[in-house]
């Protein structure tokens, strides 16, 4: 059953000092998922999530993603996953086309696949009037979109977003989880962090992390009854708040 | 008056918790002096040098006979007339001419008084100052020695003349150059970047809002950096004086005061910067070749403002490092009191008033 | 005497970003602008804190001219700027003594007023800001604000980016620090957090869309308004999109909001739409609209 687990966590520990950022956390996240990591600021999800993405080593524990071990091959997992984070994104001084050939490149597409997934990129989000202008000009909604979709161009097995839909406003953020919808209905797993809590529920599954250890680990609805709560809001109070 | 002293105090806060700047800060003055002071070394040996003996009698011979004993030089050929001097210097092994003139030894006995020529090639300086020095030393000790039976003493005059660079630099020379860069660089730099620091955190939009006057703010920010820069300059004059040796010639009081006020000129510019930069990166790069590069090169700290191109020599005039570094080599070097760098001052106090208008009228109580 | 702003418009090179917006904030009162990222709430804040000149309209804060008393303004309020203005290499007691000074004021004569909120923070004074986590942060920041007493609080966006506990603890302040009378204009781009202010203004590309209580806004909305929920939560929604007579789609958490173009709807028709496409577990539910899905519904 392993092969049917994308991303396969045990005991994964991050220490600074101290200080136990991460604490012996343990999950898996199945092929073509919605997982939601949630979890209070200073929780320890970033530490977590950068450990998984391959950019920070684990202190101890076993961590696999897309069939790659976080020790051994960092490189590998980078080449499999989509990155997004609120905070880097885009180049904003670069044009909507640049920042898409730019990407296209690193993750070595060839000239005529970036060609191709460009037009098909940009006639999904309906921006083929504004390839030309530079990315920083685009309203915040549109630049998120427009990096979750860069985030996909290699189609990888995984993509990681954190925070991806802080400050947009209340449509964007619906239509950009349907791209998520969308995204995971193709079967790419989705591993999202939010402050939103009505997008917990959108998730197939949420974890909580509560000071470095993941408190709880289930479906909204399972997660509600299990705490007596009426919305995932609730839950989550009641947890961060012990 | 608290507000202030309460601004001033979350200032040095700031610098003394970032303590990679303050190394850098204190770290380089040491460095740059020390780097200029012992690269160009004050040893020489075995130099070569040509004779152009016009008398050729006993005591001259004499006088080779002991600069070449020494092993500090080495006679390397003899010349016949002065038209071959430059063609010698030009073959660039020879690095000083010694010439004796005309019936040396009938003048030194008859009128007690004798020349001795020496052109060094100073585009060296270095080594063109301590050959002087060196052969001087010679000469002395050979007057000394004629003089010990003799009633009425002789005297040999030397005249030394630089050839290719005659203003001539050297250790003492760079002194002055590297403390007004120093000067300059901690003062406009560290300034412009810890007031573009508050505008790029935020902060500076609470410090509008609070009561503070904008006034209060620059001279908040600015006072730290005056202390710094003294002590700079000071931790900069006790090594020249210490480990090279260096003499201050004039007075250490108006050295102080033309330090302060080269400072605050550099301060005003530094305030300038940040009030046109939105980030620290952008005061940085516009302090670093907006000003330490005309300082560096048009300054006459390395290439002698002399031999500019002219549009540069005039370009020269604007900047200030120009005329501290006047300033400096007048007061360690020369000796000179304000008398004669008067006209130096004033146009420092000039520029500084000039900045400090500026900045004002640029100085935004508002965010654009 | 709070706040006032009367036909207000601001652009910048290309942008408009204020576009003739007027509105009364009460003394005491806890006002909301409520709206995403760039639809005006920050240059609204800096004209209202005299950081920025309007193009156009007038603005007075407790009584004063934003244009003529600056000064004045800037000796009576708190301010709070969107990105936490603290000084992350200084501790927090020392970042709370640095406000206080510039303020003319010391810590203990205003202790009283943040003492509930800076006794959270307290055993970790000798910690640099820095080092601080984003609630404890905010916490320090609105201490900062505070300690001068200022008679008007301005928050931009003080809960972005700060997890729902944290957020929930900064409200629940909030609303002891309105009982001091002290006026509070805040942002965020939180609707829920809407309901927890006496009035909000939801505003959008710099034009406010609708001002009124949080019960009174969700009146606004013009059609009833359903659950409907399914095994199939993506499914669902591209079905009631391609619906004829659909009239809003939303997800709303664990449910879709589903609002109808005709007059006379009835849940069956939908019912049998959505069984007959192949979704099972289906309800279809009334219920009240939201904050969010009136401003959803006001942008269009």
């Amino acid at each position: 059953m392993v092969s049917n687990n994308i991303i396969q966590v045990e005991n994964l520990t991050k220490a600074f000092g101290d200080f136990t950022a991460v604490n012996a956390i343990s999950f898996e996240v199945k092929k073509g998922e919605i997982f939601g990591f949630l979890g209070a600021n200073g929780a320890g999800k970033t530490t977590a999530m950068k450990m998984l993405i391959g950019i920070s080593r684990p202190t101890s524990g076993k961590a696999t993603v897309a069939g790659f071990d976080v020790y051994k091959n960092p490189d590998a997992i980078k080449k499999n996953i989509g990155y997004m984070s609120q905070k880097f994104a885009l180049y904003d001084d670069l044009t909507v086309k640049e920042n898409i050939t730019f990407y296209g490149g690193i993750y070595g597409l060839s000239r005529k696949q970036i060609k191709e997934k460009t037009n098909q990129l940009l006639e999904e989000l309906g921006l083929q009037k504004i390839v030309g202008e530079l990315v920083g000009s685009l309203p915040l909604g549109w630049k998120q979109k427009l990096s979750f979709s860069v985030a996909l161009l290699h189609e990888p097995k995984i993509v990681f977003l954190d925070e991806p839909t802080g400050g947009v406003d209340p449509i964007t953020r619906r239509q950009f989880w349907e791209m998520i919808y969308k995204t995971a209905h193709n079967g790419t797993t989705i591993f999202v962090t939010t402050h939103y809590m009505d997008e917990a529920e959108y998730c197939d599954r949420v974890s909580i992390m509560v000071d470095g250890k993941i408190e709880a680990l289930d479906t909204p609805k399972k997660l509600k009854e299990q705490f007596k709560a009426k919305t995932m809001n609730d839950v989550f109070l009641k947890l961060a708040r012990g | 008056m608290k507000r202030f002293i309460g601004f001033i105090k979350k200032e040095f806060y700031h610098i003394f918790r970032d303590k990679r700047s303050l190394f850098i800060l204190f770290g380089m003055p040491v460095a740059q002096i020390m780097l200029f002071g012992f690269a160009i070394t004050n040893e020489i040996n075995n130099v070569d040098i040509a004779i152009l003996d016009h008398s050729k009698d006993t005591y001259t011979q004499e006088i080779i006979n002991k600069i070449s004993a020494s092993k500090y030089f080495s006679v390397q050929q003899y010349i016949a007339n002065e038209s071959s001097i430059e063609s010698v210097f030009k073959k660039g092994k020879v690095k000083a001419v010694l010439v004796f003139e005309n019936d040396f030894s009938k003048k030194l006995i008859k009128e007690n008084l004798a020349k001795v020529q020496i052109i060094t090639d100073a585009t060296d300086p270095n080594t063109a100052q301590t050959i002087s020095n060196y052969t001087n030393a010679i000469l002395q000790n050979y007057q000394k020695e004629l003089n010990k039976n003799v009633e009425t003493p002789y005297q040999i005059i030397t005249q030394t003349h630089m050839n290719y660079n005659p203003e001539l630099k050297s250790v003492f020379m760079f002194v002055p150059g590297v403390m007004t860069i120093i000067l300059m660089l901690v003062s406009a730099m560290m300034t412009s970047i810890s007031i573009t620091r508050e505008k790029e955190l935020g902060t500076m939009e609470i410090l509008l809002v609070s009561p503070l006057k904008p006034i209060q703010v620059i001279i908040g920010k600015v006072v730290p950096y005056i202390f710094l820069s003294v002590i700079n300059a000071i931790v900069i004059v006790l090594l020249s004086i210490f480990i090279f040796k260096m003499p201050v010639q004039g007075s250490l009081f108006l050295l102080g005061i033309e330090s302060v006020l080269f400072i605050i000129t550099s301060l005003s510019l530094g305030i300038l910067i940040s009030t046109i930069s939105a980030t620290q990166q952008t005061a940085m790069m516009i302090s670093l070749m907006g000003l330490m590069l005309p300082t560096i090169l048009l300054s006459g700290f390395i290439f002698p403002i002399a031999s500019m191109p002219l549009p540069l020599q005039i370009i020269s005039n604007i900047i200030p490092a120009r005329w501290f570094i006047i300033i400096l080599k007048g007061i360690m070097l020369k000796g000179v009191g304000l008398l004669f760098i008067w006209k130096e001052t004033l146009i420092l106090i000039g520029m500084t008033l000039f900045f400090i208008g500026l900045s004002i009228k640029k100085y935004k109580i508002r965010l654009e | 005497m709070g706040i006032s702003v009367k036909h207000i418009s601001k652009s910048y090179k290309k942008v408009n970003a204020l576009k003739g917006i007027s509105f009364e904030v009460k003394p005491g009162e806890l006002f909301g602008l409520i709206g995403p990222d760039g639809a005006g709430k920050t240059t609204l804040f800096r004209i209202l804190t005299t950081l920025l000149f309007a193009d156009q309209g007038t603005a007075s804060v407790s009584g004063y001219d934003v244009v003529k008393d600056y000064k004045s303004i800037r000796n009576s309020v708190g301010y709070m700027p969107g990105r936490f203005s603290l000084y992350q290499d200084l501790t927090v007691a020392e970042n709370l003594e640095f406000f206080a000074t510039i303020f003319g004021t010391t810590v203990k004569e205003n202790y009283d007023l943040i003492k509930d909120i800076y006794i959270q923070i307290e055993p970790f004074k000798n910690r640099r800001a820095g080092k601080l986590s984003g609630g404890m942060k905010q916490k320090l920041a609105l201490s900062c604000a505070l300690i001068h007493k200022p008679k008007v609080l301005f928050l931009d966006e003080p809960t972005t980016g700060v997890d729902p506990v944290s957020r929930k603890e900064f409200w629940d302040m909030l609303k002891r620090l309105q009982q001091t009378g002290i006026t509070i204009l805040v942002s965020t781009p939180y609707m829920d957090e809407a309901a927890l202010c006496d009035r909000i203004a939801l505003i959008q590309d710099g034009k406010i869309l609708q001002i009124d209580t949080p019960q009174g806004i969700v009146k606004h909305y013009p059609k009833k308004i359903f659950n409907v929920q399914a095994d199939n939560m993506y499914e669902l929604i591209n079905l009631l999109k391609d619906y004829a007579h659909q009239y809003s789609v939303y997800p709303f958490g664990e449910f879709v909001h589903y609002s109808d173009k005709r007059a006379d709807f009835n849940t069956a028709d939908l019912q049998s739409y959505l069984t007959e496409k192949g979704l099972k577990d289906i309800a279809i539910e009334t219920t009240k609209a939201t904050i969010e899905d009136t401003f959803m519904e006001l942008a269009k």
